[in-house]
């Protein structure tokens, strides 16, 4: 079940998204987390910020919405604070996960995770819960890759940029980020959406549009890692509805080298054990060697 | 896994849940469950009203579809539910002292598993309600407490809101779950206490921070280092 992220080797290729999982040492109440292939971080700003106001949450048909606002301690805290506390249940790759509102911001926020204990630095341009950051990065080519490589200019890790859904071509923009030195691309985030409550035909979360996710919206990330793998060389981790091994096997064929798992950590907080303890039945069932082998299987 | 061994409607659109399974994870009176319903994307959070050893009784209102679903399960069913999430309350805060114990609506039912557990304790209660027929649970509390019950148009107990009840009493610690306007004025009233929230939740175990709500101790996830919060730390 290896997979080799660019020059990072992962046990597996299951990885829990930012801001599914917290600072990852909350879930190790749940099961022993060393059995992930990484974990991606909460998202984390230079600053601390508490985020949007309630409610930050609502149900659909096939997932949810939530605006949380990238709540979160700051960099420093995070380093200081939330790390040491990972650390102690904790050995396998990080994925400290990165955003900003000038790329500025973005620039020093990665270059103090660069000199700490994270092995990739995964730069979200997709956040559709902020004003003024996140996605307004992600949704231009020129703007991606300017904040790509302001970053790739002071770090030495490696940088996966986490592109958006919420754009016209994904293939333009995962290009200018490759062309700009971008390691890897995870693709994607979560899809600008809105719930009505029809009692009283008024958006439920406070910022009334917010970022959709759940099983619903993997056709489309699923869509978007292929279109991008054939626009690309560098390595991908696919991102969108996966709650099963057969949909991990999708995202691989597809072109992905490493997946990420996100709603369904809310749902059952023992989905990605679940998952990656289902794989191997997979494979032996489909006659599958090594997941390396099937990248991309997909396309030709 | 979890198994329904009954589940009957005791007031209007108010349904008492009995499911059996492992309880070890219940630590305090105002923890709650999170119960997975076919169909439905996320689960759905209600608080614990009572347990013992392997069975657990919830209290819930029909307010959506998730609710509604539930009414409609029958003994037997089997339930994916997490047991034993949040902050509940902390009774040896208040042993000792003069307690009132304040809820309102389907507030009521994690005041239930508290009184019991405080039993022998110079207890009150003051059970809010709109009108008479939404009444329940008040004869239980009785075996406990003494008990004081309103009512919003007067046809059981006293008319009005809690506060009525409580303005004349004489208590230096309550215990106090409910809605949030009614939790607002019972704290507005002084004296320490506890209090428990509710809020829209994603996880319900402190992944998402979907349920964070601002202190003034900082920052704090409704899930888990609440529902019950301190009075000397809540800001409405």
């Amino acid at each position: 079940m290896k997979m080799m992220l660019g020059k990072v080797e992962l046990p597996n290729p299951i990885i829990p998204a930012s801001g599914t999982f917290g600072f990852g040492y909350e879930m190790a109440k749940w099961y022993d987390i060393n059995c992930l292939g990484a974990i991606s971080l909460k998202g984390t700003t230079l600053n601390a910020r508490y985020g949007n106001p309630l409610p930050r949450i609502a149900e659909c048909e096939g997932g949810l919405l939530n605006c949380i606002g990238l709540q979160n301690p700051g960099v420093d805290a995070v380093i200081s604070e939330e790390l040491p506390k990972l650390k102690e249940v904790y050995s396998g790759v990080k994925l400290a996960n990165i955003s900003g509102f000038s790329i500025e911001e973005y620039v020093e926020t990665a270059r103090r995770f660069d000199t700490a204990d994270v092995d990739i630095l995964e730069i979200n341009v997709s956040c559709p819960n902020v004003h003024g950051g996140g996605l307004a990065f992600g949704a231009s080519a020129k703007a991606a890759g300017e904040v790509c490589a302001s970053v790739k200019r002071v770090c030495k890790k490696p940088v996966f940029m986490k592109l958006s859904p919420n754009v016209t071509d994904i293939c333009e923009i995962a290009r200018a980020c490759e062309a700009e030195g971008a390691d890897g691309l995870t693709i994607t985030n979560t899809l600008l959406g809105m719930v009505i409550d029809p009692r009283r035909g008024k958006p439920i979360v406070s910022t009334k549009m917010a970022g959709f996710s759940g099983p619903a919206i993997m056709p489309v990330s699923l869509r978007m890692v292929y279109q991008a793998y054939e626009a690309v060389k560098i390595p991908i981790i696919g991102a969108g509805g996966i709650r099963t091994a057969d949909d991990v096997i999708c995202y691989l064929s597809a072109g992905a080298s490493a997946v990420q798992v996100g709603a369904h950590n809310l749902v059952d907080p023992m989905a990605c054990k679940k998952i990656i303890d289902d794989l191997p039945k997979k494979m032996a069932e489909y006659k599958i060697d090594s997941l390396q082998s099937i990248i991309g299987r997909a396309h030709g | 896994m979890y198994e329904i061994t009954a589940n009957v409607c005791i007031a209007p659109n108010v349904y008492e849940m009995t499911i059996a399974g492992d309880t070890s994870n219940i630590k305090a009176p105002g923890q709650f469950v999170n119960i997975r319903i076919d169909g439905l994307y996320l689960r759905r959070p209600i608080s614990i009203c009572d347990w013992g050893d392997g069975w657990i009784r919830l209290i819930y209102k029909v307010v959506g579809k998730g609710t509604a679903k539930m009414s409609e399960m029958t003994a037997g069913h089997k339930l994916d539910v997490l047991v034993g999430l949040g902050n509940g309350y902390n009774m040896e805060a208040a042993r000792g002292k003069k307690i009132v114990l304040v809820g309102g609506g389907v507030g009521v039912p994690p005041l239930y598993g508290l009184a019991k557990r405080l039993a022998g304790e110079n207890i009150t209660c003051v059970l809010g309600f709109n009108t008479a027929s939404e009444v329940f649970y008040a004869d239980k509390f009785a075996e406990f407490a003494q008990v004081h019950v309103t009512t919003a148009d007067g046809t059981c107990g006293i008319k009005g809101f809690v506060t009525d009840a409580l303005k004349d009493m004489d208590y230096d610690y309550y215990l106090t779950c409910g809605p949030e306007p009614m939790l607002k004025a019972v704290h507005g009233l002084g004296r320490e206490g506890q209090l428990s929230f509710e809020a829209r939740m994603g996880c319900g175990f402190g992944a998402c921070m979907g349920c964070s709500c601002e202190t003034l101790t900082g920052t704090k996830r409704i899930c888990v280092e609440g529902p019950v919060m301190k009075s000397g730390e809540v800001r409405f």
